[in-house]
């Protein structure tokens, strides 16, 4: 009897705690969201919603506007994404239909390697390499590409398009190992039934692999777009600080997560540091905005399939 | 036995128990000599620690005017309502002195001389290339190329940019009204780097930029950087002496609460971009502590004063160290 009654009540501590910890997780994110509001309500007092669009932002004149941030973290996050997905995915295809077993798991390493290598790093790297080739790419790019608006202006090398490349070089890891573990669920019968009715291996990645792994590569974007949108280091050191709106590329521009960990030490007046608290609660609600819409997107692709 | 572990932990904490210690926060740009201090005082009062976080000037007033910490330490004086706000009686002391300086990158010129009103015009986006008649004017028989400019600033909060814009204040009417003072401010132009590493890196990275730096990281890195014309006329290199000599030029006007800039100081051999760095204190302290830190401050300023030219800082002078001395007594 005692045993039995000890494993009921043993489970039952298991289960309230591991519920607790559960629990926990959500208090967490709710205290940080009602945090950031209590602590930034004085600019929302002052600005109204039009903080969000308003374009100044002069600290010493107290005169604030996130949309700069906004723009620049958009910009860059979009960027990356675009550099990034093609080449995660594609390598991701690669690594699990085309390629050698020993070479497979070579690359595969290199690539998780990858993922761990910390971000101010990569930050060092984009200075001392990225950016002075970004800036002797640009000029070529403007006699190329120089119709478009993106391609124009001053070649300084630091700006929204040596953050998005250094954004994508983040996020790849994430995708391709993502998309790597989800392509190598694909069961192989329906890939050697596509085979044995004669399809090509494009054919068979392009009607079976992608199709059946299509929830969980939008998963790994989603996850990597999250970790674009809140990087702080790696894009501070090549973003150039500018609280800019340009359509170049090549202009130096700002982002919502750069701006806080710049200002937020030095920031002296009670209005510049709601400002900044501001923006952060910014930068919560846009993730998990992103976060919903990512749901509501896997969620639709499963029923359908 | 069963008291063991108990015991053990009273043996251990006694030594720690018994020490007192004293915390303080604030200035990054001071923190080296603050943490120098805090040693070497250490060896003299072996029973006092001093703990100093260097979590930037902003964080260093808001910490002091909650209390959490015994001292602040910023390189920007308090405002009047940020002293109304820590109840009205705040203790600026002066301990030494830093200073900005301008380098640039032109390919060819390793030697440049600036004026306010030539540096306020460049960090407006005024006067934008390297050939501008305003900088020829200053610069007779150096060949400057065409060469448009790319302007590079902090673009992290700091008390360098407080002392540069600080400067460019006091020279240029339309920086004041535009621009202003702040440790961060909205940059008409340019690209922002972070800390005085991003800020040297972008600049020598990008031909034809200009940015500025703190002098004890150019001293550190051996970096060349241009002179400032002074109030008297002079063009001036940064250096030790130039800055405390402009703390002496400004300590006949020096108010009572220390709260004054030195930049565009007088005297023929100010250099003209020097700031003081403060500690925060209470004249009315917790008991206990205002002794301490009345003991450490007067030992900073016999014999602490000696230890800041190694590090690069500018030791405060003699005028103004006879008069911190007598408001150091003041402190209870």
């Amino acid at each position: 009897m005692t045993a039995a009654a000890g494993e009921r009540f043993g489970d039952r501590i298991f289960r309230l705690s591991l519920a607790a910890a559960a629990g926990l997780i959500l208090l967490a994110a709710l205290a940080l969201a009602v945090q950031l509001s209590w602590a930034s309500r004085a600019t929302w007092a002052q600005f109204g919603p039009a903080f969000l669009w308003g374009r100044t932002w002069d600290p010493v004149a107290g005169s604030f506007g996130a949309l700069p941030f906004l723009y620049g973290t958009a910009v860059t996050s979009a960027l990356a994404l675009l550099i990034a997905v093609p080449l995660g995915v594609g390598s991701a295809v690669f690594l699990t239909e085309l390629a050698p077993r020993r070479l497979a798991d070579l690359l595969g390493f290199a690539i998780e390697l990858l993922a761990a290598v910390p971000s101010v790093i990569l930050g060092l790297m984009g200075v001392f390499i990225l950016v002075p080739a970004v800036r002797a790419v640009e000029p070529e790019l403007t006699r190329t590409l120089g119709f478009l608006p993106f391609f124009r202006g001053a070649p300084y090398g630091v700006g929204f398009l040596a953050a998005g490349l250094i954004l994508a070089l983040m996020i790849l890891p994430y995708i391709t190992t993502v998309a790597r573990e989800v392509l190598r669920t694909v069961p192989p019968p329906l890939k050697e039934g596509m085979y044995a009715l004669g399809a090509t291996r494009w054919e068979v990645v392009r009607g079976v692999s992608l199709p059946y792994a299509r929830s969980g590569i939008f998963g790994a974007c989603f996850l990597a777009l999250g970790r674009a949108l809140g990087e702080t280091m790696a894009v501070t050191m090549v973003i150039g600080n500018a609280p800019d709106i340009s359509a170049s590329l090549f202009a130096p521009g700002y982002s919502m997560a750069a701006v806080i960990a710049n200002e937020l030490a030095e920031a002296a007046g009670d209005a510049h540091l709601s400002a900044l608290i501001a923006i952060g609660l910014a930068l919560l609600a846009v993730t998990v905005v992103i976060n919903g819409l990512a749901r509501l997107m896997i969620y639709r692709l499963e029923r359908r399939a | 036995m069963k008291h063991f572990p108990l015991a053990a932990v009273i043996l251990l904490a006694a030594p720690f128990a018994r020490a007192a210690s004293l915390t303080g926060a604030g200035s990054t740009f001071a923190y080296p000599i603050y943490s120098k201090w805090s040693d070497e005082y250490h060896k003299v009062k072996p029973d006092l620690q001093i703990n100093y976080q260097s979590i930037g000037s902003g964080g260093g007033i808001r910490q002091f005017t909650e209390k959490t910490v015994d001292f602040g330490a910023t390189d920007g004086p308090m405002t009047d309502e940020q002293i109304a706000k820590a109840g009205g009686k705040v203790l600026h002391l002066p301990t030494v002195m830093g200073a900005d300086i301008p380098v640039f990158n032109v390919a060819g010129v390793d030697e440049l001389r600036f004026d306010g009103p030539a540096l306020a015009a460049i960090f407006m986006g005024k006067i934008t290339n390297w050939n501008d008649p305003a900088l020829a004017k200053l610069n007779p028989g150096v060949k400057l190329p065409d060469l448009a400019i790319t302007v590079v600033h902090r673009s992290d909060g700091s008390g360098t940019t407080y002392c540069w814009v600080d400067y460019l204040s006091k020279v240029s009417p339309a920086w004041e009204k535009t621009v202003g003072r702040g440790t961060s401010v909205n940059w008409p132009v340019g690209l922002g780097g972070k800390g005085n590493e991003g800020v040297s890196g972008l600049v020598a990275q990008t031909p034809g930029a200009i940015g500025y730096v703190e002098l004890i990281y150019a001293l550190q890195n051996k970096m060349s950087f241009g002179s400032v014309r002074n109030k008297s006329g002079k063009f001036l290199k940064a250096s030790i002496a130039g800055v405390t000599a402009a703390a002496a030029g400004a300590a006949r006007h020096m108010p009572k609460d220390y709260r004054v800039s030195i930049t565009d100081a007088p005297g023929p051999n100010s250099y003209p971009i020097s700031t003081f760095t403060w500690l925060l204190v209470y004249p009315q302290n917790p008991a206990g502590k205002g002794a301490e830190l009345k003991g450490f401050l007067r030992w900073m300023l016999k014999d602490g004063q000696a230890m800041a030219p190694a590090l690069g800082y500018a030791p405060l002078p003699a005028t103004v160290k006879a008069m911190v001395a007598k408001t150091v007594e003041t402190i209870q």
